[in-house]
């Protein structure tokens, strides 16, 4: 509906920014960027920036909001007022409410939550620079700074958005293609667990569409985790061959 | 910030066992149905008269009423020959024991928000022919859901009180004054709301190993994850949103979408049952 006239695709079939259909955007990452946080990570897909920071376990200041048996996990997504064309306002939105709760719940499948009874964990994610795909962005920022941060897991988890632009299926939409395509699917998963921990859709797809849209994502999450791997490692100064029972748990 | 439920429902760990126990046998815990039926669905419309449009459904114990209210006003800068559609839900105190008053909280705006992309994207209200003048006057249509008894599955409900109640509004008569104003005559309502297509959600619950469609409010408190599926008449998926702490393999989303797809005809059988097709 949105996109009538718009051409996205090339008759070569590239996208406008000169991608395949199923390319990711270059994608940089890296984790302990901050003093003060126990754990954090800067990624960007493109022009897309996010920093993800995480504090805990520790003791929650309003302590009505424990659990007996377990870590609850505070989840903030926010955006930073000048990362937009026209200036965000700062309180938070709707859409911002909703993206808290599909990113907490994309990431406590992963999490040991059960090891940290009566604390909190909370994830912060501030989005500096939105060019689409920010919510997947965030989970994967979010995954690296609460490995960084020390917090057991049992994987590491990675997002994606795949969109339909021009009747064609795309791998890591960005803002142009989110605004002007006909659908955009954000996905979040755990490869090592065989696991979808995020799963939207905005937009209109066929059944077929939508197995081969999820399939796309499926894949680039098995890559983004690998880059998440590769950072960590570096971190850490793991070689791959010293991380036998490790994170692939 | 969006935390952890951390006042949820007890349900016990036999009840739990029971549920997952019936559903391994191919039978759910009311007794009644099989993994991949609904319950018994209730469409009624035109419950408020003050409303431009109005449904109440009952989806067995769940009962979502919804209102649409039309009124005239400013398109958004970047869409100035489109009337305007705006989706709220409030989870009403009186409809169980877990809501609280105040503003809504993230899982009324989740909800509205499923609702509200899921009409929207697929287009199903004709925005186009919603301009009085363009870019300065449209109509303005706002679709309020009220929750009045949660027995889980709020999302399927809501989105067929949504439907019920568009496909139940009529706008307003309105004149143009001399002075270009624009008033409206609320007690003459005459062209029906410019529909396109008909939408309605079907929500699959993961509990342990199984899968089951419209979920009960024990069922969902069990539950690891819930999908929601929108549908047009066409049968193309207009909307998925995932919910709940738990996570899928891509297995069972598409089982999930096989059950979803299949009990869609369900809701949209009492959708036209409420309101009959044109020409039906």
């Amino acid at each position: 509906m949105k996109a009538e006239g718009v051409r996205l695709i090339t008759e070569e079939g590239l996208r406008h920014d000169g991608r395949r259909p199923e390319d990711l955007r270059p994608i940089k990452m890296q984790v302990g960027v901050l003093s003060n946080a126990d754990g954090s990570a800067i990624v960007e897909y493109g022009k897309t920036k996010v920093i993800a920071a995480v504090y805990g376990p520790r003791e929650p200041p309003q302590k009505f909001m424990l659990l007996p048996d377990r870590a609850v996990l505070r989840v903030r997504y926010h955006m930073a007022p000048f990362s937009t064309s026209d200036r965000k306002n700062p309180a938070p939105s709707r859409r911002e409410i909703e993206l808290s709760k599909v990113i907490r719940e994309a990431l406590e499948p992963v999490l040991l939550l059960e090891y940290f009874p009566r604390t909190a964990i909370d994830v912060f994610i501030e989005v500096l620079q939105a060019d689409g795909g920010t919510r997947t962005t965030g989970v994967t920022a979010a995954s690296l700074a609460l490995a960084d941060a020390g917090i057991p897991m049992k994987a590491l988890v990675a997002g994606v958005a795949v969109g339909k632009v021009n009747g064609v299926l795309v791998l890591d939409i960005d803002e142009v293609e989110d605004s002007m395509g006909e659908a955009d699917m954000p996905v979040a998963g755990a490869p090592d667990l065989g696991l979808i921990t995020l799963l939207q859709l905005n937009g209109v797809l066929s059944e077929d569409e939508f197995k081969r849209a999820l399939d796309m994502a499926w894949r680039a999450i098995e890559r983004i985790v690998e880059m998440e791997k590769e950072v960590l490692r570096g971190k850490y100064g793991l070689a791959p061959a010293q991380e036998q029972g490790g994170v692939e748990g | 910030m969006s935390v952890t439920p951390f006042r949820l429902p007890v349900i016990s760990r036999l009840r739990r066992e029971a549920i997952e126990e019936v559903l391994s046998r191919g039978l759910r815990i009311d007794g009644v149905r099989d993994p991949f039926t609904p319950r018994n669905v209730k469409v009624e419309v035109g419950v408020i008269e003050k409303a431009e449009g109005s449904a109440l459904v009952k989806l067995g114990n769940t009962q979502v009423m919804a209102g649409v209210k039309v009124d005239v006003g400013t398109p958004f800068r970047d869409t100035p020959d489109q009337g305007v559609l705006t989706v709220h839900a409030e989870f009403v105190p009186l409809a169980s024991p877990l809501f609280e008053p105040g503003p809504p909280d993230e899982n009324a705006i989740e909800l509205a928000r499923v609702v509200d992309r899921s009409l929207r994207e697929v287009g199903a209200v004709d925005l186009g022919s919603l301009v009085i003048r363009p870019g300065d006057k449209v109509f303005v249509v706002w679709v309020d859901l009220y929750i009045l008894d949660h027995d889980g599955n709020l999302f399927d409900a809501s989105m067929l009180a949504a439907m019920a109640a568009l496909l139940n509004a009529r706008l307003p008569h309105y004149e143009e004054l001399e002075t270009g104003e624009i008033v409206i005559d609320r007690s003459r309502r005459e062209e029906p709301l410019p529909l396109r297509h008909r939408v309605v959600s079907v929500t699959v619950a993961k509990i342990g190993r199984y899968l089951a469609v419209d979920p009960d409010f024990e069922e969902e408190s069990v539950s690891d994850a819930r999908l929601v599926f929108s549908f047009d008449e066409t049968g193309r998926i207009v909307g998925i949103q995932k919910t709940g702490e738990g996570a899928l393999s891509i297995e069972e989303i598409t089982r999930a979408l096989e059950i979803a797809k299949n009990a869609a005809p369900v809701y949209f059988k009492a959708l036209d049952e409420a309101v009959p097709q044109p020409g039906a």
